[in-house]
């Protein structure tokens, strides 16, 4: 094989950089794996080592410092097929950290080259997160107070299937990167190298007792078998396949008239959680439409979804609905005290001309509205089902609906006996 | 004229699909989140990829990542989100890379109102990034608009390589509508122009005569080079003061000298506009003020009403043409002032006026009224 090195952009590191050496073990690990260019990418970060794209007649991809995961993992998974590698220095490393302990538990096959030199090289040896908390730094004493990281055991810990360590200056560094990227899911390598511009300037340390350190971790590379499982990109398109294509929207077709709605209509449903307060609006809406109307419906509720109020606010209009709040509503259908004190500024200002229909239980603010009281609990209708009584209540009056669009609006909402249960409860106030 | 029944987001996710979109990567946020939800049913089906981002800042880097793999990719969130977004902006801006971004607005500043609407970051989009050159944003006012112009923010991705916004808001977003989508007129879907092979290869290289460089994919057989770095058409980093400015004048010029092929707007003009109060408003705040307009023309004022859709760049000749025969300029927003800055320096000696709020609540009609007749 030919070198994949860029000829035109030879490598030009400071003499001595240990990053130079990762450069040629990669060019080599690359030709084992007889791969050319045009099927790798290489995605750098920022920092010394985000010149290595520039290096290699490959694909080539720089971003910004921490994110080259990212890149990488939408790169790969918009083209499997390509040989992705990514190399950050311990700076992108920590900046990122997110996104490698991300990249161990996703396991999508792409290979991580951290060239760790233990300080921020580019901007004047400043310490990282795996500086060494008794070196010197161009941070004063900071590195003191933080120990540095294991990315090796955090990897392990985080999932990671293929976790390997090396020295830049490692003899057998170029096999060890070709089975990192050989190796079918995320691999980590943890290359520990060298930065004669900076670190060696504050701190006498040589390569050989970096070897020597390396070896008191007593970390052990490799495939991890107990993190070994089918890898991301496949897995995803295993379970996708199985995914049911969705269908088009549902078309609502105008099957009657609104015959009494002959302007907007504002309706206000005040309820509670688990009174299928949205279901009710989203019927009244799609009741309308199959009367021909427009409507629009904004919900509201609190976090706590199984607790606390539960609003419906819908408009309905023969011409296309421009103002979606709510002034004037029409229409309150009132079916719990949460609602009702969420909204009870408004009562004072509604006219007779608003129907409010409520359960008999319930106290509301003073009001000119016209009010019909309905006892479900005497009626046995479940909280659940009020909202839709209340409905089938309106329906009975001709407006904004009638029961033929109440009917079809639950047709369109519901499948099969929900339906029958849905019709029955309409049908006792018929 | 059968009607669906559906949210903005879920109209946003549809009609992604409908434009060709194949990835979609978003953290989840309210009240962006059913846009992933939608695209998460969507797109595995299709043989499409729908990931959810460790962070905001993932989930815009995966579509980066994808994008450049040659595939038209989205991603949404809220302001938070955006916020997140902002180094991944100006690195899709200056790599010159496809993307749609929704920015479902909610009430701000910070975390601010998960549920409540707001136009606040407006401005923010259009400068949210380091170096400040332009992006395009634009505005839908209702569910209809959230289909149309998502595909039409594909089309400009596609043809401009660069991210476009789709400013939504909570209000358009979370509220189901009516809609006709069988009669809605769309455009013609536009797809990444590719490298012809008689091209240098530089991926930063237009063909004489463009502003905008042929696509060449990582991944694909012909080497492709995308860097964050200041860099020629070679991709390269570069310290060449010349070549930086040409570079970052075409990045410029692409997105401003084209902006009246892509001006979207609503222009009801009262008495073709002359002598008459020019209400300019965006968003959903466009519905409360088509209601205004009736009920103002029904009290006999003079007025004409336009809603952008493109907000950026600023469509300063649709805006010149449309301000200069009108007595009086009134801007409402659902912010305490964002957009008027653009329109002000437009205005020349048309005198103009402002109505904000941001207290979550939508802007009344009757609200639109008082302040006009004020």
């Amino acid at each position: 094989m030919t070198t994949l090195l860029n000829t035109g952009r030879p490598p030009l590191f400071c003499p001595g950089c240990s990053h130079e050496k990762v450069v040629h073990r990669l060019d080599e690990a690359l030709q084992a794996l007889g791969l050319t260019g045009d099927k790798i990418a290489i995605v750098s970060d920022i920092g010394c080592s985000g010149l290595f794209d520039t290096f290699f007649a490959t694909h080539a991809l720089h971003g910004l410092h921490g994110r080259a995961l990212t890149y990488a993992t939408g790169l790969k998974m918009a083209r499997p097929e390509t040989t992705v590698v990514v190399v950050m220095g311990d700076g992108g490393l920590g900046i990122g950290g997110a996104h490698v302990l991300s990249s161990c538990r996703r396991n999508l096959d792409i290979t991580l080259l951290i060239l760790n030199n233990f300080n921020y090289g580019m901007t004047g040896g400043q310490y990282s997160a795996t500086t060494p908390d008794m070196a010197q730094t161009a941070s004063n004493f900071l590195n003191q107070l933080e120990k540095p990281l294991d990315i090796c055991r955090v990897a392990d810990a985080a999932g990671a299937p293929y976790v390997d360590r090396a020295m830049a200056s490692g003899t057998a560094l170029s096999d060890q990167i070709a089975a990192a990227i050989r190796y079918p899911g995320f691999a980590l390598m943890d290359i520990w190298g060298i930065c004669p511009g900076r670190y060696l300037k504050r701190n006498r340390i040589t390569l050989a007792q970096l070897e020597q350190e390396m070896a008191a971790t007593l970390f052990a590379g490799g495939a991890i078998a107990a993190n070994a499982r089918e890898e991301y990109a496949a897995h995803y398109q295993r379970l996708a396949a199985v995914c049911p294509p969705v269908g088009e929207v549902p078309r609502v077709q105008a099957v009657s008239d609104a015959p009494l709605c002959t302007k907007r209509c504002e309706v206000l449903i005040l309820g509670a959680a688990g009174q299928y307060i949205n279901t009710a609006g989203e019927i009244l809406c799609l009741a309308g439409m199959s009367g021909g109307l427009h409507v629009t419906q904004k919900n509201d509720y609190p976090i706590t979804v199984l607790r606390g109020h539960s609003i419906s606010e819908i408009v309905l209009d023969r011409q296309p609905v421009a103002y979606t709040g709510i002034g004037q509503p029409s229409v309150i259908l009132c079916l719990a005290p949460e609602g009702i004190a969420r909204k009870k500024g408004l009562f004072a200002n509604l006219s007779q001309e608003t129907l409010v229909i409520k359960g008999s239980e319930l106290a509301l603010p003073d009001t000119h509205a016209t009010v019909i009281n309905i006892d479900f609990a005497g009626l046995n209708i479940k909280a659940s089902q009020r909202a839709l009584a209340a409905l089938a209540v309106l329906a009975g009056t001709g407006s904004p609906l009638g029961k033929e669009m109440l009917a079809a609006g639950i047709a369109h909402r519901h499948r099969g006996k929900m339906v029958e249960e849905a019709l029955a409860v309409t049908a006792r106030f018929y | 004229m059968a009607r669906t029944f559906l949210e903005g987001n879920e109209a946003i996710a549809r009609a992604a699909v409908a434009a060709g979109c194949a990835f979609f990567a978003g953290y989840p946020i309210t009240p962006a989140t059913s846009i992933y939800q939608q695209m998460l049913q969507l797109l595995p089906p299709l043989g499409g990829v729908c990931m959810q981002g460790e962070d905001e800042i993932a989930s815009i880097g995966f579509c980066i990542g994808a994008s450049m793999g040659g595939v038209k990719a989205m991603t949404a969130t809220s302001g938070p989100g955006i916020s997140l977004y902002s180094e991944q902006i100006s690195f899709a801006i200056a790599g010159e890379i496809p993307l749609v971004i929704v920015d479902v607005q909610r009430l701000g500043p910070s975390t601010g109102s998960a549920t409540k609407g707001a136009d606040g970051d407006i401005q923010f989009l259009r400068w949210g990034s380091s170096g400040g050159l332009p992006v395009i944003v634009l505005a839908p006012v209702d569910v209809q608009d959230c289909y149309l112009l998502t595909i039409h923010a594909f089309n400009l991705a596609e043809q401009y390589r660069c991210p476009v916004f789709l400013a939504s808001n909570k209000e358009i977003a979370m509220t189901r509508e009516s809609v006709v989508l069988d009669e809605l007129v769309l455009p013609a879907i536009i797809e990444r122009k590719l490298c012809p092979p008689e091209h240098s290869g530089h991926p930063f290289e237009p063909l004489p005569g463009e502003l905008v460089p042929p696509f060449i994919a990582i991944g694909g057989s012909r080497l492709s080079r995308q860097t964050s770095s200041t860099h020629g058409p070679e991709g390269y980093i570069t310290t060449d003061p010349a070549i930086i400015d040409q570079g970052i004048v075409r990045l410029e010029e692409k997105i401003s000298s084209n902006v009246d092929d892509f001006t979207l707007f609503d222009l009801d003009e009262q008495d073709s506009g002359d002598d008459t109060i020019l209400l300019i408003v965006y968003g959903v705040t466009a519905r409360a003020a088509r209601t205004a307009v009736e009920q103002l023309r029904h009290k006999g004022c003079k007025i004409s009403l336009l809603i952008l859709k493109t907000l950026y760049p600023v469509p300063q000749n649709l805006l010149r043409r449309t301000i200069h025969n009108k007595v009086e300029i009134v801007v409402i927003e659902m912010n305490h002032g964002q957009y008027i800055r653009e329109i002000e320096r437009l205005a020349g000696s048309v005198p103009i006026r402002f109505y904000g709020q941001m207290n979550g609540e939508l802007i009344t009609p009757e609200t639109i009224v008082r302040e006009v007749t004020a």
